[in-house]
C-alpha cells in the first residue's frame, strides 16, 4: 500500500470509501492515477464482523450527532438517526443486503415521464441507458451480480419461499432470487454464499462484495493507493482561482492535517458530501462549494420504503440466510392507474429478534405487540422500495446552534412525504399483506420506514448548471476540479436500490477523470 | 437507536450475566414476592421501586414464556446505570411513586393485569414510562439467554451458516 506526503498536491482525493469513494479511488488507482481515499471511520475486516445486531451497530454505524425535523416518522421515531448507514472503510457497503438492479430506462427521464407532478423537483438525468449499458455490465461484472454474466442465482431461503409461494398465488410473474452481489459460487478470490444471514452486519464469509473486501484491496495492491481510516474531512480548500486546493481532516486523535490535492472527490454519502460542501464555505463561495445553484443540501430522497411481516401457523425462520434472498418486480413499472408514478419492488428481509424489537412497530408496547415477538419463529418478511418524489424543501441543512466533535455544525435532515410517496406506500402495502395472505399468513403487520438506508440526492446531477450541483460526469458545474461521487448526484432515485448505479457511475466517473488528467484539463 | 433513550449496549450485556434470585409468576401475570424479592438484586434502588419496575417491565412486554429474572435483568441495566446518573434515579424513584399513588397505593398490589395496563396507558407520553419501555427493547429482546425463548438462534458464521443446517426446509407451503 503506498503512503502519499500530505504536501503532495498531485493526487486525487476521495472523500469516503463507500461504494462511489471506495470503487472510484480503487479505479484511479488501477488507472495508474495517484489516490488517497480519506474515511471518517475505522478499518473492519471480514473477521471483525459481528453476527450481533446491536454489537454490529456499535462498531460500524454513523453515529455522529445529527439532527431531524419534518414530518416523517423517521423524526419521531428516530429522532437522532435520520439515516442507517456506516462510518468504516467500504461505508455501507458493509452493511448492504447485495441488491444490484439496473435502473429502468424510463427512470432516467423522471420529468419527461412522469410530467409535471405538484410539489415535486423533477428533472431528467443528462444521461440515459444508452449510455449506462456498459458501466452498469461493467459493475455487475465487477461485483459478480448473479443472474449477469452467466453467475447462477442464489438458493432461496425460506423467507424467500413463503413470498415466492403468495406472489405466485397472486400472479405475480417476475419472482426470483434477485441479482445479487453475493457469490452464488466461488468468484474473485472470494467463497460462496455460506447462508449465514446477518447480511447488514459485515459479511463473515467474504461472499457478499464490499469495497472493503473486493474493490480497495485491489487498489492498493497497484502501490497507487492510500487507504487513511479515522480521517474525518472537515473542509475542503480552494484557491484565489476557485480550484480546490486540498482537504483539511481531523485524526482519530482530533489532531488536523491538510492533505493537498489535485481534484477532490466527494463521496461521504447524502447527508455528509452537502454538509462538507456547506461547511466549506468562504468569502469566495459564501454560500458553501459547487452552490450557485442553491441545490447543494436539496432534493433529499429517501426512497418510498416500508416492511410487511406476517406470522404463519408454522415456522418460518426467516433469518436463516441472505438477509434479502428473492423479490418480486411486477409492481416496479411506472403505471398511473394505480393512483402514482414511478413503481416499487418488493425484497425479502429479515431482522433478527433484536432488531424486530426496535423497529416492527417503534414505540410499540403492551399484549399485542408482545404477540408479534411471541410469534418470530413463524414470521416471514419484505420490505418495500419505491422511488419517491424530489422536493426541494427535503434538504440536509446546517444546524444553527449544535456542533460536532470537532466544533462544525451537525447536519439536519428534514424530510416530508410527498403525497405520491404516501400513496405508493399504501399500495405496496397492500400488496405485500396480499402477497403474505395468499401464503396462508394469519396475521400481517405495516412495519413504517425504518432510518433511511438509501440517501440520495443532495447534489444531483444536471444538463445545466442553474439546476443542479455535478454535471454528467459528476464534475461539480462551479469548480472543475471537484468532483461528487455518491449517490448525492443522483438526479432522481429510481425504484432500484441505488449502489449498483452508484458503482456504474463511479467507474464511468474514473474513466473521465483518468482521461481529463492525461489531456492535461485537471 | 430508539428515540427516547440512548442505548447502552454494554448496560444490556451486562445485566444478562447478573446473578439474579429466582420469583415466580402468579396469575393475571403478576410477580411473586414484590416486596422484598429483588432486594438482594437491586443495588442502588431501593428494593420496592425494582420490584415495581420489575412488574411495570413484565406488563408493558408480557410474555407467558419468559420468567421474571428476564424482566428483572433488564431493570438491572437501569439500576446499574443509577450509580452515577443521580437524574435517572430520580426519575425512576418519582415515578414508581408516581404510579404507586395513581394505583392508590401499590402498583404490584392491583391484581387485575388489565387495570395495571390502563395505568400505563395513561402515563405512556411520559419520560418515565418510555425510559422504562425504551430500556427493554434491548435489556430484554437482546438478552442472548432469551433467544432460544423465542426461536432465535443468534450467531450463525461459527457453525459455518445454514448452508446445512435448515436455511430452506420449510416444509409446510
Amino acid at each position: 500500500m503506498a503512503t502519499f506526503d500530505m504536501n503532495d498536491d498531485s493526487v486525487v482525493v476521495v472523500v469516503g470509501s463507500g461504494a462511489g469513494g471506495g470503487t472510484l479511488g480503487a479505479e484511479l488507482a488501477i488507472k495508474g492515477v495517484k489516490t488517497v481515499i480519506l474515511e471518517a471511520g475505522g478499518r473492519h475486516e471480514t473477521e471483525d464482523f459481528q453476527n450481533d445486531e446491536w454489537g454490529s451497530f456499535g462498531q460500524i454505524s454513523w453515529l455522529d450527532k445529527r439532527t431531524t425535523s419534518g414530518s416523517w416518522r423517521v423524526a419521531k421515531d428516530f429522532a437522532g438517526l435520520p439515516a442507517w448507514i456506516v462510518k468504516a472503510v467500504g461505508g455501507s457497503t458493509t452493511h448492504w443486503a447485495g441488491a444490484s438492479l439496473r435502473f429502468q430506462e424510463h427512470e432516467w427521464k423522471a420529468k419527461t415521464t412522469y410530467g409535471d407532478v405538484a410539489g415535486a423537483n423533477l428533472l431528467d438525468w443528462p444521461i440515459d441507458m444508452a449510455e449506462m449499458d456498459q458501466w452498469y455490465a461493467k459493475a455487475e461484472d465487477r461485483m459478480g451480480v448473479t443472474r449477469t454474466n452467466g453467475i447462477p442465482g442464489l438458493p432461496g431461503n425460506n423467507n424467500y419461499k413463503v413470498l415466492e409461494a403468495g406472489a405466485k398465488k397472486l400472479g405475480y410473474k417476475e419472482v426470483h432470487t434477485g441479482r445479487m452481489a453475493i457469490n452464488s459460487e466461488p468468484r474473485d478470490d472470494r467463497a460462496a454464499c455460506l447462508q449465514i444471514g446477518f447480511c447488514f452486519q459485515g459479511c463473515k464469509s467474504g461472499a457478499k462484495w464490499s469495497t472493503l473486501v473486493a474493490e480497495i484491496p485491489k487498489g492498493e495492491a497497484t502501490g497507487n493507493l492510500e487507504v487513511r481510516p479515522n480521517a474525518q474531512v472537515l473542509k475542503i480548500e480552494h484557491d484565489d482561482t476557485g480550484k480546490v486546493t486540498g482537504v483539511l481532516y481531523a485524526d482519530k486523535d482530533g489532531k488536523q492535517h491538510l492533505q493537498k490535492a489535485r481534484v477532490v472527490c466527494v463521496a461521504g454519502n447524502s447527508i455528509e458530501s452537502p454538509r462538507l460542501l456547506l461547511n466549506s464555505a468562504s468569502s469566495k463561495y459564501p454560500d458553501g462549494l459547487a452552490n450557485s445553484s442553491g441545490m447543494v443540501g436539496k432534493n433529499y430522497m429517501r426512497h418510498m420504503t416500508g416492511s410487511v411481516y406476517a406470522v404463519f401457523d408454522k415456522p418460518v425462520h426467516m433469518y436463516r440466510g441472505t438477509t434479502m434472498a428473492g423479490i418480486i418486480q411486477d409492481e416496479s413499472r411506472h403505471d398511473p392507474s394505480r393512483g402514482f408514478v414511478g413503481g416499487y419492488e418488493m425484497e425479502t428481509l429479515s431482522l433478527g429478534l433484536p432488531f424486530m424489537a426496535a423497529f416492527l412497530d417503534p414505540g410499540g408496547w403492551g399484549k399485542d405487540f408482545s404477540w408479534w415477538m411471541d410469534n418470530y419463529e413463524n414470521t416471514a418478511g419484505m420490505w418495500l422500495v419505491g422511488e419517491d418524489m424530489p422536493q426541494e424543501k427535503n434538504a440536509i441543512s446546517l444546524h444553527a446552534t449544535e456542533k460536532d466533535q470537532h466544533g462544525l455544525p451537525v447536519p439536519n435532515v428534514h424530510f416530508d412525504d410527498h403525497d405520491n410517496d404516501i400513496k405508493m406506500r399504501d399500495h405496496a402495502f397492500g400488496q405485500g399483506e396480499a402477497v403474505y395472505k395468499a401464503a396462508g399468513a394469519v396475521k400481517t403487520f405495516r412495519t413504517p420506514p425504518y432510518p433511511s438506508t438509501h440517501n440520495l440526492g443532495t447534489n444531483r446531477m444536471s444538463a445545466e448548471a442553474k439546476d443542479g450541483v455535478v454535471n454528467k460526469h459528476g464534475q461539480s458545474h462551479d469548480i472543475s476540479n471537484l468532483f461528487v461521487s455518491d449517490g448525492s448526484q443522483f438526479t432522481t432515485g429510481a425504484a432500484e436500490n441505488p449502489t449498483l448505479t452508484i458503482v456504474a457511475l463511479a467507474l464511468r466517473q474514473a474513466d473521465f477523470i483518468a482521461g481529463e488528467m492525461s489531456k492535461g484539463n485537471l | 437507536m430508539n428515540g427516547h433513550t440512548t442505548i447502552s449496549r454494554r448496560t444490556a450485556l451486562k445485566a444478562v450475566g447478573a446473578g439474579l434470585i429466582v420469583a415466580g409468576t402468579g396469575a393475571g401475570g403478576l410477580v411473586y414476592g414484590h416486596n422484598n424479592a429483588w432486594a438482594a438484586t437491586a443495588e442502588n434502588l431501593d428494593a420496592d421501586t425494582f420490584a415495581t419496575l420489575v412488574q411495570m417491565s413484565r406488563d408493558t412486554y408480557p410474555h407467558d414464556r419468559l420468567e421474571d429474572k428476564f424482566y428483572a435483568a433488564a431493570v438491572s441495566g437501569l439500576d446499574k446505570a443509577a450509580k452515577d446518573d443521580v437524574a435517572l434515579k430520580t426519575m425512576l424513584t418519582d415515578g414508581v411513586a408516581g404510579l404507586n399513588k395513581a394505583a392508590g397505593g401499590s402498583y404490584s398490589g392491583v391484581t387485575d393485569a388489565d387495570k395495571r395496563v390502563a395505568l400505563l396507558k395513561a402515563m405512556e407520553g411520559d419520560g418515565f414510562f418510555q425510559k422504562v419501555r425504551g430500556n427493554l427493547v434491548t435489556g430484554l429482546y437482546n438478552n442472548k439467554e432469551a433467544w432460544p425463548l423465542f426461536g432465535y438462534e443468534g450467531a450463525s458464521a461459527d457453525k459455518g451458516g445454514y448452508i446445512d443446517r435448515g436455511f430452506d426446509d420449510i416444509n409446510w407451503l
